[in-house]
């Protein structure tokens, strides 16, 4: 495996610059969405459900709804946006003429995927703490999180891009992957509501750690416990960024 | 000094061999062109000497280092001009050219500089602030062609830089080249066009099936495979047989390209006496890299 090396931040500014231009196409659908989402289901679904361990259910929900929106944000740019970038504009091609290699190409983007995971979560984060939502000031770190979760969910999404012919291939992606987990890692309900095989399965499954750690920080109880799934979260993150550059780096340089 | 060198350069996709065994040398500013029917390895070649596709075998020394342990400083001293159009269709006209002088490291202000000047020179200045999809085919052409000079390269390599240009735009480049090349830059140029091969370039090479078939320079090419002038015979369809045993019988070479017959190294003596008996309508013409080419890679279709 080749490292990255600092290059990789003028990929980054690349689809900062693309950004700054194109924002007001893409605001609605990471910022809206998951306000709308946490008012329907808070308040809506909320009124029927009562109280969740201790809090309101909408309280409940404003963690698992940082977390998931910041995962989808990850995994769209990394899949669809990546995948468009290097077959239909061929930019990673243009770009690995000049003096970026693959590894920073891809280190690029997924950095800037977990920029764009970083921008949604605290964009929730300012709408609930508006809504009185929030009560914590451990809840300062949830940027920092919502990176790290962006850096894994980025990497795994652009190991699959490298993997993949067609875009038609995220349709397994978003179907089978990343919307089983964002009903099964705890977002909306605890995860002890499930029989016990459930509950396992979403031990494994990546978003249940940031959700956890999400909902420790909104809350304020935060503990020593959290620890593991920090340590799930950056194991899980530089294993598949790591195998993402390998299988990048065998897809371009042909 | 030569810029850059290949020794016995291949490239195997599994069972295909699409470069095989390539030794090239190409010196400081000349203009080298590779030309090659549709699948000959032109582009695969190309690939291999910009650092993007990693050879199956063999050696490639450019600017005198080996490539494989010099990657990146070497991309840095390369101006590539790919074939198919990869722009950045979201940044507008100036930014493709700040954002791409930013991967060499240019600070923003030079960049910018720069960016603007090779505008100009290109004479999109007025399109600065335009998105791609306001430009024609030639603009973006020369966009492309403006965005491979963004590092002041040393080196310009290009891939068809001129396919589907109008012959205004088609003449703007190759001035733009024949100045570059007076400034010094080495180029190499792989293309269809053997009229372009003709002008723009000191020494050509002839690619077929993965090897060069005939390097030198175009002038020497056509006095060797085909002399001077050729002569075309053109005949009425029930002549052609007789036309056929008329050249066979005295020994004369001829290639048949279906509706006509050329006759190549039109110098022999007894010419005129063999095809005054023949029932023949003659046409003599300066002979040209394009029958260079049909000699050496055949009239049929590769792919």
């Amino acid at each position: 495996m080749k490292m990255f090396t600092w290059r990789f931040v003028r990929m980054w500014q690349r689809n900062r610059d693309v950004f700054l231009r194109l924002w007001h196409a893409e605001a609605p659908g990471f910022v809206a969405e998951p306000v709308l989402v946490l008012l329907a289901m808070g308040m809506g679904l909320g009124a029927y459900v009562g109280m969740v361990e201790g809090q309101s259910y909408i309280e409940y929900i404003v963690p698992g709804i940082i977390a998931s929106y910041g995962m989808f944000s990850a995994s769209f740019e990394c899949t669809y946006g990546s995948f468009f970038r290097m077959e239909e504009r061929k930019t990673y091609d243009a770009i690995i003429a000049t003096p970026l290699n693959v590894e920073d190409v891809i280190a690029g983007e997924i950095f800037w995927g977990a920029t764009r995971a970083m921008l949604t979560g605290s964009g929730i984060l300012i709408v609930a703490t508006i809504f009185q939502l929030v009560h914590s000031p451990w809840a300062l770190l949830i940027p920092l999180l919502s990176f790290a979760g962006g850096v894994l969910f980025s990497s795994i999404a652009i190991l699959y891009t490298s993997l993949v012919p067609s875009f038609y291939s995220f349709n397994y992606y978003f179907t089978l992957f990343i919307t089983p987990m964002f009903f099964f890692s705890g977002v909306f309900f605890p995860l002890s509501n499930f029989p016990e095989i459930v509950g396992r399965i979403s031990m494994v499954i990546p978003l249940t750690p940031v959700v956890i750690i999400s909902r420790a920080l909104v809350s304020g109880k935060v503990d020593a416990g959290l620890l593991g799934a920090l340590g799930i979260v950056v194991v899980l993150a530089v294993l598949f960024f790591s195998v993402a550059l390998v299988t990048m780096r065998r897809r371009l340089t042909v | 000094m030569a810029v850059i060198e290949t020794r016995n350069l291949t490239k195997k996709f599994k069972e295909l061999v699409a470069v095989d065994g390539v030794n090239l040398e190409i010196e400081e500013g000349e203009c080298f062109g590779l030309l090659g029917p549709n699948g000959s390895g032109k582009t695969t070649l190309i690939r291999m000497i910009t650092a993007v596709s990693p050879p199956t075998g063999g050696e490639i020394r450019v600017l005198g280092k080996d490539l494989k342990s010099h990657s990146r400083q070497t991309k840095a001293a390369l101006g590539v001009v790919p074939q198919i159009d990869n722009l950045d269709d979201d940044l507008t006209v100036l930014q493709n050219l700040t954002t791409f002088a930013r991967y060499f490291a240019i600070p923003t202000d030079e960049a910018k500089r720069r960016s603007l000047e090779i505008l100009e020179l290109f004479q999109l200045e007025e399109k600065r602030d335009s998105h791609l999809r306001e430009l024609s085919g030639g603009m973006k052409r020369r966009l492309l062609l403006a965005r491979g000079l963004i590092n002041q390269p040393r080196i310009f390599i290009l891939d068809e830089p001129t396919v589907g240009l109008d012959p205004q735009a088609k003449h703007l480049v190759w001035r733009k080249l024949f100045d570059l090349k007076s400034q010094g830059v080495t180029q190499l140029l792989c293309t269809q066009n053997m009229e372009e091969a003709a002008t723009l370039c000191d020494r050509v090479a002839i690619m077929h099936l993965g090897k060069i078939v005939s390097q030198d320079s175009p002038r020497a090419l056509i006095s060797s495979y085909v002399g001077d002038e050729v002569l075309e015979i053109a005949f009425d369809f029930e002549d052609r047989v007789k036309i056929i045993e008329g050249l066979t019988a005295s020994q004369i070479d001829f290639v048949d390209a279906g509706n006509i017959i050329q006759v190549f190294h039109t110098s022999r003596d007894d010419l005129a006496g063999v095809l005054a008996d023949l029932p023949a309508r003659l046409r003599q013409r300066t002979a040209t890299l394009e029958d260079v080419f049909f000699g050496l890679t055949g009239r049929a279709l590769i792919e």
